[in-house]
Order: C-alpha cells, then sequence, then structure tokens
C-alpha cells in the first residue's frame, strides 16, 4: 500500500466530492421540481396530461442513466445541430442526472400524495375548494412531511449514480481518481480511497436523512 | 330546498342506489336511517358530488347538480358535510382548519375569518381550544370543530354522515348538543345516525333506507312506533 500517494490524493479528491455534492444537490433539486410536476400529471384526471408523465417515468427509470447522459451529452448537440459550447459537459451532466432524478423524485411525490387519507380531500372538497386548492393548503402541506425521508435517500442514490458523469469527463470524484491513477498506476490504493469517501457521503447523508425522520415523526400530525 | 328526483348510482357492477326520491324543505331536520351498505352515506355524498350520481335529478336551493353548467364549488359552498372521521386538518389548529376555506374560497381576509372563527368555536364550546392542534383534541372536540369548520362557510343546509359514530359513548352527547343547537337554529339538516333520541327529539322527517331505495319515511314517532314496512319493523326491532 502506498500510504504517502493516499495521503497526497486527499485534496484532488475532496475536490471532486465537493462536485460530486454539488452536481447531486442540483440534481435533487431540479428533480424535486420536475417531479412534483410529473406527480401533478400522474395523478390528473386528464389523460392528456397523465399519459405523457407516466411515459416520462418509465422512459427514465426503464432505461440506464448511461444512456441518458449519452443521448444529451452526445445525441442533443447533433439532433438539435448545435456545437456544444466549453461546458458542456456540466450542463449536460446536471439535465441527464436532474431528468432522471426527476421519474424517481416524481414516484415519491405520488406515493406521499396518494398516502393522505382521501377524506382529506373530501373534507376540502365539500368546503367548496376547487381540486387544485385542496391539493395546495391540504394535501402537499401533508405530503411534504412524508416524502422528505425518500428524498433523502434519493440525493443518496444520486451521490453514488453521479459516478457515471466521469465517462463525459466532470471531474467529480470517481474522474478524480481516474485521473491519479492515470498518472500513478496505483488503481488499488486511489480506487479504495474513493470507495471511502463516497461511504462517507452517503453514511453522512443517511445519518442526518434519519435524524430528519425521527424529528417529524415527533410532529406527525402537523 | 333539495330535490332529489330517481336518483340512481352505480360503482361498476354494483348497484347502490336504485332510484331514490326525496325532497326536504328549508328548515327540515330530515334524519336518514337504514342497514348497512343500504347506500345512506352515497345518497348523502350524491348531494355534495362528492359523489356522481348514474341518473337522476339532484336541485339544491334551485341550482341543478347534474347541469354541466352549474359551478359545483358554487354549490358545495352552501351545503356543508361533517364526516364519520371528522377529516380534520392535522397540520392545521383548530383554528386555522376554520379559516381556511372562508379565506380561500369566500375571501374573507384573515381577521375576519379569526373573528368568525373564534365565534365558531364558542358556539360549539372550544373556545379555549383555537390554537390547539388535532392531535390534542379528543374525538368529540374533533367533531365539534369539524362542525364548525363547515359553518364557517355559512352553509344554507348542512349534511351529516354518522357524526357519533367513532365516537366514545361518554362523546356523543355534546356532538349531539351542538346539532340540536343548529336544528332549533332552523339549519336544514340531512343527518344519517342511528341516534334514534337525536331523532325523536329534533328530526322533522325520518327516511328508512334499504337497498338503494327509500323503504318508508314518515315523522319519527310514527315510523318508530308503528313501522308499516316490514324491512322497516326487521330493523327497527335490531336497533331499538
Ligand atoms: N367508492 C366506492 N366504490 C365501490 N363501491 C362503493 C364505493 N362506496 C360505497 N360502495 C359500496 O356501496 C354500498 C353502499 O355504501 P354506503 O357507504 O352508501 O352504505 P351505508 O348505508 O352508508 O353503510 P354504512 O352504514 O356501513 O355506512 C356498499 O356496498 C359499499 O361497499
Ligand atoms: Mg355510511
Amino acid at each position: 500500500m502506498d500510504w504517502h500517494l493516499m495521503v497526497k490524493s486527499i485534496p484532488i479528491l475532496l475536490n471532486g466530492a465537493v462536485l460530486t455534492i454539488e452536481l447531486s444537490a442540483a440534481a435533487v433539486a431540479f428533480g424535486t421540481v420536475i417531479g412534483l410536476s410529473i406527480a401533478m400529471g400522474r395523478l390528473s384526471r386528464h389523460k392528456l396530461l397523465a399519459w405523457p408523465a407516466g411515459a416520462y417515468v418509465d422512459f427514465f427509470r426503464g432505461t440506464p442513466l448511461l444512456v441518458q447522459i449519452y443521448l444529451i451529452y452526445f445525441g442533443l448537440p447533433q439532433i438539435l445541430n448545435f456545437t456544444p459550447p466549453d461546458s458542456y459537459q456540466y450542463i449536460a451532466g446536471v439535465i441527464a442526472l436532474s431528468l432522471n432524478s426527476g421519474a424517481y423524485i416524481a414516484e415519491i411525490f405520488r406515493a406521499g400524495i396518494q398516502s393522505i387519507d382521501r377524506g382529506q380531500t373530501e373534507a376540502a372538497r365539500s368546503l367548496g375548494m376547487t381540486q387544485a386548492q385542496a391539493m395546495r393548503y391540504v394535501i402537499l402541506p401533508q405530503a411534504f412531511k412524508r416524502v422528505v425521508p425518500p428524498l433523502g435517500n434519493e440525493f443518496i442514490a444520486m451521490l453514488k449514480d453521479s459516478a457515471l458523469v466521469s465517462v463525459i469527463s466532470i471531474e467529480e470524484l470517481l474522474f478524480s481518481g481516474k485521473i491519479i491513477v492515470g498518472r500513478t498506476f496505483k488503481p488499488f490504493e486511489i480506487y479504495i480511497e474513493v470507495a471511502v469517501m463516497y461511504l462517507i457521503l452517503t453514511l453522512t447523508i443517511s445519518r442526518l436523512v434519519n435524524y430528519l425522520e425521527r424529528r417529524l415523526a415527533k410532529g406527525d400530525t402537523r | 330546498m333539495i330535490r332529489v328526483n330517481n336518483l340512481y348510482k352505480h360503482f361498476g357492477k354494483l348497484e347502490v342506489l336504485k332510484g331514490v326520491t326525496a325532497h326536504i324543505r328549508e328548515k327540515e331536520v330530515v334524519v336518514v336511517i337504514g342497514p348497512s351498505g343500504s347506500g345512506k352515506s352515497t345518497f348523502l355524498r350524491c348531494l355534495n358530488k362528492l359523489e356522481e350520481c348514474t341518473s337522476g335529478e339532484i336541485v339544491i336551493d334551485g341550482i341543478p347538480l347534474n347541469n354541466d353548467d352549474t359551478n359545483i364549488n358554487a354549490v358545495r359552498r352552501e351545503v356543508g358535510m361533517v364526516f364519520q372521521r371528522f377529516n380534520l386538518f392535522p397540520h392545521m389548529t383548530a383554528l386555522q382548519n376554520i379559516t381556511l376555506a372562508p379565506m380561500k374560497v369566500r375571501k374573507l381576509d384573515k381577521q375576519e375569518a379569526e373573528v368568525q372563527a373564534r365565534a365558531l368555536l364558542r358556539k360549539v364550546g372550544l373556545e379555549d381550544k383555537a390554537d390547539v392542534y388535532p392531535d390534542q383534541l379528543s374525538g368529540g372536540q374533533l367533531q365539534r370543530v369539524a362542525i364548525a369548520r363547515a359553518l364557517a362557510m355559512r352553509p344554507k343546509i348542512m349534511l351529516f354522515d354518522e357524526p357519533t359514530s367513532a365516537l366514545d359513548p361518554e362523546m356523543v352527547g355534546e356532538v349531539l348538543a351542538v346539532m340540536k343547537d343548529l336544528a332549533r337554529e332552523g339549519m336544514t339538516m340531512v343527518v344519517v345516525t342511528h341516534e334514534m333520541g337525536f331523532a325523536r327529539e329534533v328530526g322533522d322527517r325520518v327516511l328508512f333506507m334499504d337497498e338503494g331505495i327509500i323503504m318508508e319515511e314518515g315523522p319519527p314517532d310514527r315510523l318508530f312506533n308503528n313501522p308499516q314496512n316490514p324491512r322497516t319493523k326487521g330493523f327497527l326491532s335490531k336497533i331499538l
């Protein structure tokens, strides 16, 4: 074991880890907006909304993320006929991760919304509220609390899945490791180190999620 | 006030209402009784269109419900509903439960809505519970807040679907007392209940519902003491 190399690599890998966190946070943030809209679409009574939303979820959950990344990084510039700007890989990476995350988050929201007792909607509707008002003031505030833990888990999944964007040269954690390996030919030391860093990230987040979950469970009814 | 003609309701193949006709006058208190599964809840829910009826006619305060031009939310504003399981909004205090719809639907400002809500809480005997969340309230208190919440929309008609069935016996009285007050104030009420004492005391008319139709109806004393239909007799002998 080349301990010296491992210590020396820490700063570069930490830089990568920061980018990994940023990518995942961006993906989950955009994914939440996308997911909420898609979930609303899926739950809509209008087929014209429900069907495309369902197709969206099926596509992004049913195809490999790596293929989605290639489609957006290589495919989009070709079909839309534009020359990718210099840092296009970041844009493509965030788009791909967000679209993918959006599909999973849509299902999280859908489950959260459906877990709210039907009597809540009925009470709201019986008071003259529209479907949209019932959703906004009665259902969503309750559903949001229930989706926090699964959203945290989605963030953890994203921390790991974002490693895939290393194939389009985004210097996140895995890519940073690859570069060091390329220079030093010490794959074992470096990839173990990379793995440990992912582990620290995911364990930390999962602790946080557990803590939040307990906090929310205490005040579950409000 | 409420005119229901030949109402049918199917759930897929299951026929639940098979031609219900009922006319309810203003300020009348009508009690609906009948065995489980006879369609009482479904009937009530058709009256504010929580359930879409299959065929038939419902006219509420002169507004036909099954007309496509009718704004259903406008009708629902006039028809309050109280549910067996309260359905209070758990993320809101008692006061917020009551002010939400008046603010969002009737566009009252917050202060007006709160003044009204506090008055309603006083009316149901819970003025000290304004800032309490539903998980801190007993069943009877929950149901009284739910009644106040429905009243806050100033409805012309109140529908009650077994409002005391989910309550411990010692809490039934406090809810019935609030309903009796309402009846005395002249609210038009349709109440599904097994509380025969309530029916006798404030009911103007009792409808006995069975197998999706109204088998028999009449003033409470007549219907309870001298039922004509054998099915009414059978049902009453089981519950009285
Ligand atoms: N949404 C629904 N989908 C399918 N069937 C339903 C639905 N709602 C009610 N039913 C059925 O319709 C029948 C009548 O139900 P309803 O709730 O109106 O009866 P009820 O007289 O209120 O009975 P209970 O005294 O038990 O409340 C029952 O057989 C019930 O299973
Ligand atoms: Mg019922």
